[in-house]
């Protein structure tokens, strides 16, 4: 660990940092952006969904000179090609660039070593190594978008054959996936070992944060699944570029010519080993979220979390099971009885442990003193949110039911109930949360209310009638929204309300930057308060805000007590800090 | 009771069901959003109650034991119990009906169909019954799409682009394949979705119960039937001088790709005509007429 007196150059301290504060902010910073990318891309395929092919508003010119660059017609609008291309790379960047990097990256990196009384994480120079390889991932991805033909088209599963047979765009896909797949890895590590070894005296697994917990399990699933999709990932590269036949089976035809290749081999092959990795990939969307979620409900109910116990028991089942779930995504393929029984089954079992969960937030609510602010609504927002999401879920993991809704809207209705409303919501709720406690500033109270109501609102009209046009039997992924099909026809009304939802909810996040700008730009009060959610975890009780630069403790904290000890009979104030020894010696 | 239950079913906005097995999947699919929407609604109400008896103002002071009672158990079982209901009481008997029991050849019209970047290829036997051989150095884009080997079996083979035919109250027995990429044969009313994978022949099973007359004179008063805005990816003016006819195979059963196949896949429709067994004969008979006249040109 480098030693917290001597001065450190700005780039050491600010670029090539090994600090986990600052490479936490880092990664939030550079992930954010991305998000809003992601963001973007979707609001310019909105256009085309709700008005097809007419030029797109204000940034037509934009679009008209990337598509002629790519090597497509267009007056302005988002040709065919083109949308193919945004709607892959918004799947990509808004898992791969945007949330995993957020909430393992930004929150996993700053929160963990401050929650269990670490001085930094255990291997800081990995630690600088995973966020300057996910940058590097990053700007390949965005490389990608300017080669002829765009970047890659294939979705963001990339199925075979059609993503080796794809243009360049999937080539760099495969490369920048490597990075932010080495990248995850090495940040998953370090928090896998972080956790073991670096907790402070007295701080047993059971009084670990809950949200500690969901890190931990949140990095094993990383480093486990995803291995089997980095190797795949060189597979299908090696397909694509010397010509072997992995994921390619013999006597292809495209546009009339037979395909040079030995063949052989089994595009199936590749959606195990994808789902593989990608299914335990939406657990890590989402935990992390769940672990924000804990820390804002326990402290703004006053009162401990309900069934701690069984809330990390459900996580760590959470994550045993979501290795051998992966194959409801593929019951389309011609799944025989026997492996669509061992799915379906996994699949529904896998849904109690995340009842549980979301049953022990709703009860953690009874009996509490609850305070209504900005985190406290996101996190009170997000439970019925992932509610809808959970429970979209389970039409879709029964085999039969999923004959009718399989690559629907009403699949996409879904998981985005989970990442949008979901993840998305727990992101906001742990940045108002935290925000004071890497500035030493609050954010404004009006304009975060203001931020999420709309926010809710407008997340709700995009993505409830997705469950409809879905039900309707409109399929995923169609550039023009489903206007050529017969059986869209009676839906496709629902298509603008959904992209002027899309719209208002980029301007509801408006109130949000102004906050984060202006209250940056504030100064701050000569002595912060350290504690201003009067918290009971360590990460506020023993540290100043922002907290100091490298070793972040001014003497190791020893801890007494479980996370969440709020209205202690007894005490004299609300809170029992994880480290007071006594309940009344403070 | 149970029937009444599932009625719910009328009320999500599934496609007119025109298959006879899409009753019971529809009949499933309204039981599981009950559970749904029961378990939504008992939540919301007991979150919204929460919230009022327990903020700030009304209660200054949490409670450090919480909930005390086990109520939440038994919603926990319940919801076990359901699950389990619907997994192996329905689900997995449902599966083994709709998908591993394959039905006998002969009892069943047969059809391949041939998935391409972006159109559906329908191969028929012909009269002999068996279907040719193909081969994919005979593929030609213009004359031979799939490749048949035009002796044998398959001199009397018929081979359509996107018309696939069918007679009503009959099984079909589609054998599903694809040249290129992943496709994915979705028909909605049919209650049928089915990926085409390359180097895979997958069969696809299921019996029409309506035909395209009767589904149409049944949408007479919806937005298929009358489409607006760009006209089924047409355009208002081609559609305006479509004869009936033509609407109608629009605006009847399509096969839809479910699975990006590139950047076509938005349009990649076939249309499914299903017909009484002497109007499906008198279209066999026609194409098979065809085939005869090509043959004397000798150019097909
Ligand atoms: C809140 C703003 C968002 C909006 C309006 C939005 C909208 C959409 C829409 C309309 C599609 C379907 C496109 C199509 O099938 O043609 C889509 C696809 C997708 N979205 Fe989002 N989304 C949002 C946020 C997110 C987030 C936060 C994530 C992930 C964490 C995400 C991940 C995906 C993925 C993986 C796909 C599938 C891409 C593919 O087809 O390969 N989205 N999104
Ligand atoms: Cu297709
Ligand atoms: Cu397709």
């Amino acid at each position: 660990m480098s030693d917290s007196h001597h001065e450190e150059s700005y780039w050491r301290k600010y670029i090539f940092s090994t600090d986990h504060k600052t490479i936490g902010i880092q990664y939030g910073i550079t992930a954010l952006l991305f998000l809003f990318f992601g963001f973007s891309l979707m609001m310019v395929m909105r256009w085309q969904l709700a008005f097809p092919d007419q030029a797109v508003p204000v940034i037509g010119g934009l679009i008209q000179w990337l598509a002629e660059l790519n090597g497509f017609a267009s007056i302005g609008n988002l040709p065919s090609d083109l949308y193919n291309v945004f709607g892959a790379m918004h799947g990509t960047i808004m898992i791969f660039l945007g949330v995993v990097p957020l909430v393992v990256g930004a929150f996993g990196n700053y929160i963990v070593p401050l929650q269990i009384g670490a001085p930094d994480m255990a291997f800081p120079k990995l630690n600088m190594t995973s966020y300057w390889v996910y940058f590097i991932g990053g700007v390949i991805m965005l490389v990608s978008f300017f080669l002829p033909g765009g970047a890659a088209n294939s979705g963001w599963t990339s199925y075979p054959p059609l993503s080796v047979i794809a243009t360049t765009g999937q080539t760099f896909w495969l490369l920048g996936m490597v990075f932010l797949i080495t990248s995850s890895l090495l940040g998953s590590i370090n928090i896998i070992v972080t956790i073991i070894q670096l907790r402070a005296p007295g701080l047993t697994w059971m009084r670990l944060p809950f949200f500690v917990w969901a890190q931990f399990v949140t990095s094993f699933l990383l480093v486990l699944a995803f291995p089997p999709l980095e190797a795949a990932g060189f597979l299908q590269l090696m397909d694509r570029v010397f010509d072997t036949s992995f994921f390619l089976p013999s006597g292809l035809v495209v546009g009339g010519e037979a395909l040079d290749v030995s063949g052989g081999g089994s595009p199936l092959l590749w959606q195990h080993l994808f789902w593989f990795l990608a299914h335990p990939e939406v657990y890590v969307l989402i935990l992390p979220g769940m672990g924000v979620i804990a820390e804002i409900i326990a402290n703004n109910t006053r009162k401990p979390i309900w069934g701690y116990k069984s809330l990390v028991y459900s996580v760590v089942f959470l994550g045993f099971m979501s290795f051998i779930v992966w194959a409801h995504h593929m019951f389309m393929t011609g799944m025989g009885q026997g492996m669509s029984i061992f799915f379906q089954t996994t699949t529904m079992i896998i849904s109690v442990p995340s009842v549980i969960i979301l049953s022990c937030f709703m009860l953690s609510l009874w009996g509490g003193s609850i305070r209504f602010n900005t985190p406290m609504l996101f996190a009170l927002g997000w439970i019925p949110m992932f509610g809808i999401g959970g429970l979209t879920g389970l039409p879709l993991g029964l085999s039969t039911l999923d004959i009718h809704l399989h690559d629907t809207y009403y699949v996409i209705g879904h998981f985005h109930y989970v990442v949008a409303p979901g993840t998305i919501f727990a992101i906001f709720a742990g940045i108002y949360y935290w925000f004071p406690k890497m500035t030493g500033k609050m954010l404004d109270e009006t304009l975060g209310k203001i931020h999420f109501f709309f926010s809710f609102i407008f997340m709700n009209g995009i993505f409830w009638p997705m469950l409809i046009q879905g039900m309707a039997g409109v399929s995923r992924r169609l550039a023009d929204g489903g206007e050529s099909y017969a059986h869209a026809q009676g839906t496709l009304h629902l298509n603008e309300f959904m992209s002027y939802s899309a719209w208002l909810l980029a301007i509801a996040q408006i109130p949000f930057i102004i906050n984060l700008i202006r209250t940056l730009l504030r100064k701050k009060a000569a002595e912060p308060d350290p504690n201003p959610w009067r918290a009971t975890t360590i990460e506020w009780t023993d540290t100043t805000s922002p907290p100091m630069g490298h070793g972040n403790f001014e003497k190791v904290p020893t801890v007494y007590r479980g996370p969440y000890e709020y209205s202690v009979p007894g005490d004299s104030t609300d809170f029992t800090p994880q480290t007071s020894k006594l309940i009344k010696d403070r | 009771m149970i029937e009444y239950l599932g009625k719910i079913s009328d009320h999500l906005g599934l496609p007119v069901n025109a298959a006879s097995h899409g009753l019971i999947m529809d009949l499933v699919l309204g039981w599981v959003h009950w559970v749904m929407f029961i378990l939504f609604a008992g939540w919301g109400l007991y979150f919204i109650i929460a919230l009022i008896k327990f903020n700030s103002k009304s209660n200054p002071k949490a409670d450090y034991n919480g909930v005390q009672s086990h109520y939440s158990k038994f919603a926990e079982y319940g919801v076990i119990i359901v699950e389990a209901f619907l997994l192996v009481g329905l689900s997995i008997p449902l599966w083994s009906q709709l998908r591993t029991t394959v039905p006998d050849a002969d009892a069943a019209i047969q059809v391949r169909v041939i998935a391409q970047q972006f159109a559906w290829n329908i191969h028929y036997p012909g009269a002999d019954g068996e279907f040719g051989d193909t081969d994919i150095k005979l593929v030609d884009e213009e004359s031979n799409p799939i490749g048949l080997v035009r002796g044998g079996a398959g001199a009397d083979d018929i081979v359509t682009l996107n018309q696939l035919h069918l007679p009503v109250n009959q099984q079909v027995l589609i054998h599903l394949t694809s040249k290129d990429v992943i496709h994915s044969f979705g028909i909605p009313e049919m209650r049928v979705k089915q990926d085409a994978l390359p180097g895979m022949t997958i069969p696809v099973y299921f019996t029409p119960t309506m035909t395209s007359a009767e589904f149409i004179n049944k949408i007479k008063d919806t937005n298929r039937y009358s489409p607006s805005g760009n006209y089924m990816g047409l355009g208002q003016e081609t559609w305006e001088i479509l004869s009936e006819e033509k609407k109608n195979e629009f605006r009847g059963f399509q096969i839809a790709c479910a699975q990006l196949c590139g950047n076509s896949h938005y349009k990649m429709r076939g249309f499914l005509t299903v017909e009484t067994e002497e109007e499906f004969n008198a279209w066999l008979e026609e194409e098979a007429e065809y085939l005869e006249e090509e043959d004397e040109d000798d150019d097909w």
